[in-house]
């Protein structure tokens, strides 16, 4: 039964997809990419994969979309009249299309118990996982512990993205002075979303700290807490103006932290190397190695929250003041 | 106790989904888009609590009941401000209501 | 149980879509997408229930919030476009 309602929100997905290729114009694509993300998000819910449909939720449908936005404002809203050579592009795009299903008859069933993942990599990391770290989210412990390399190579490339975005668009303080008639458009001028906003901002700060420190015991981490946070405190600069949210945040505390953040994971790597152990065994950390783990795991998933807070606050601000 | 219980987030359930089509059936064959909201809203008000006590009723006095009341306070804090911006919005940028279906008291007045 | 709740809200989110895929103006869109999130809120909580997994609440939680700052982003953002489109043309302007 389960099956049928996944098969029904990829039926959605795909005619979501088609719709958004088919319009022409932009703000409608923006919008409908929105509802594609919740419906991913959905079918990761139903295949119980809470981290991902959060983080997805998190990060697609709310923090992607505003950025689009943000970006779309700067721009025109119709797309451009494409060029031709249209049967070119359609036969490429089918034969990668083809390559890929054909590459797909040789993945074992879907659930397959005998798949090789099954039996050898997923039953050893249940196994490990309460001996080693002794953390109810495995998913977190795989993500911190066990392959916290490539989780560190996450961290870097957010890294990079912000700063790249930074290098293209400066970094957010204005450049001028607002026109004073804009400071009481839009939403600032209306009192009923301020008031709500102003009693449910702290909730959600609250709320995205809950999610960062719980990572280890249900969904969560660092990923999907720093998005929400920065969701929260893009939703102050929408309801009181984007310099009463600089003068909260300001960009060089932005700045200072996107580059605390990979600096606190490297920092804990390099203390497992001082410590007596190899980069990023957390085990050496504390006297108890399984409370060492889950001191590392706390560590750099702050890093983590951190880093992404601070990434995608300074891309918010530095679309925002282009507007102007 | 349990049966009644039951019985009782069976009903809630039901009515609650049923709210919830009806409003979705409501926004899609409404002709105008302040019509649609109204629509919109009943899925929103309606739907949420009836399926939401009625999930909360299975739960029991659980730590998943008080979330629930969270995500339910969440929800009622939260859609009618968003119809509010929408419906204001709408407003201003000039989308006029259905001819028939109301008089505008600010008319002449902008 | 909850199989009826879960496939009304199936069905509305589908009708929802059409609504998005149709509406023709901007604000039929938003007002769909909007739905559609709440849905998903209501989606996730009964279908927590159905796995037996509770403590799957807190995306719940997650996406109404996000779906509220949506929302108030996309109006925000058209409301600054349409004012921007306006100052230009009363400067007699340049179109950008």
């Amino acid at each position: 039964m389960i099956v049928i309602f996944g098969i029904f929100l990829l039926t959605l997905l795909v005619i979501t997809a088609i719709a958004i290729v088919r319009t022409d114009n932009l703000f409608v694509a923006v919008m409908l990419m929105g509802i594609a993300s919740l419906l991913i998000a959905g079918n990761f819910f139903l295949l119980d994969a809470a981290d991902v449909a959060l983080t997805e939720a998190a990060v697609g449908a709310g923090i992607s979309t505003v950025l689009f936005l943000s970006a779309l404002a700067l721009t025109s809203e119709r797309e451009r009249a494409k060029s031709s050579n249209k049967l070119l592009s359609l036969v490429v795009v089918a034969a990668a299309a083809m390559i890929l299903i054909y590459a797909t008859f040789d993945k074992p069933r879907f659930g397959d118990p005998g798949a090789p993942v099954q039996t050898h990599v997923a039953p050893w990391y249940l196994e490990k996982t309460p001996e080693y770290i002794d953390i109810p989210n495995v998913v977190t412990a795989v993500l911190g512990s066990f392959r916290g390399y490539d989780t560190l190579g996450e961290v870097f490339v957010v890294f990079t993205a912000g700063i790249g975005v930074l290098f293209l668009l400066g970094s957010g303080v204005p450049l001028g002075s607002l026109p004073q008639d804009k400071i009481n458009e839009g939403l600032r001028h209306h009192l009923i979303p301020r008031v709500v906003g102003r009693v449910l901002i702290p909730f959600i700060l609250l709320f995205g700290l809950y999610v960062q420190f719980h990572g280890e015991y249900g969904p969560g981490g660092g990923f999907q807490a720093g998005a929400i946070i920065a969701a929260s405190i893009i939703l102050f600069a929408l309801l009181e103006g984007e310099q009463r949210a600089l003068s909260v945040l300001s960009a060089r505390v932005l700045l200072g932290l996107i580059a605390i953040g990979p600096l606190i994971y490297g920092a804990v790597g390099v203390a497992g190397i001082l410590l007596g152990g190899n980069f990023l065994d957390y085990s050496v950390l504390s006297s108890n190695p399984v409370k060492g783990q889950q001191l590392g795991i706390l560590l750099i998933e702050a890093g983590v929250g951190i880093t992404v807070t601070g990434v995608l606050l300074s891309v918010f601000h530095a679309f925002a003041a282009r507007g102007r | 106790m349990t049966t009644l219980l039951d019985i009782l987030s069976w009903v809630l359930l039901t009515l609650g989904g049923l709210s919830i089509l009806i409003g979705g059936i409501g926004a899609l064959r409404m002709p105008d888009l302040y019509t649609r909201m109204h629509a919109a809203s009943v899925t929103d008000s309606m739907g949420a609590i009836l399926v939401l006590v009625g999930i909360m009723l299975q739960a029991g006095w659980s730590l998943a009941t008080i979330k629930l009341i969270a995500v339910l306070l969440f929800l009622l804090l939260t859609s009618p401000t968003s119809s509010y911006a929408l419906a204001s919005a709408a407003l201003l940028a000039g989308t006029r209501p259905f001819e028939e279906s109301v008089q505008d008291d600010d008319e002449g007045q902008e | 149980m909850y199989y009826v709740v879960t496939i009304a809200t199936l069905v509305t989110m589908g009708l929802a879509l059409i609504r998005a895929v149709l509406g023709p103006s901007v604000y039929d869109r938003v007002l769909a997408v909007n739905m559609i999130g709440t849905k998903t809120v209501l989606l996730l909580s009964v279908i927590a229930f159905l796995y037996g997994r509770p403590d799957f609440l807190d995306l719940a939680l997650a996406y109404a919030l996000i779906n509220f700052i949506g929302v108030l982003a996309v109006l925000e953002f058209f409301r600054n476009r349409a004012l921007r489109r306006s100052t230009e043309r009363d400067k007699g302007g340049v179109n950008k």
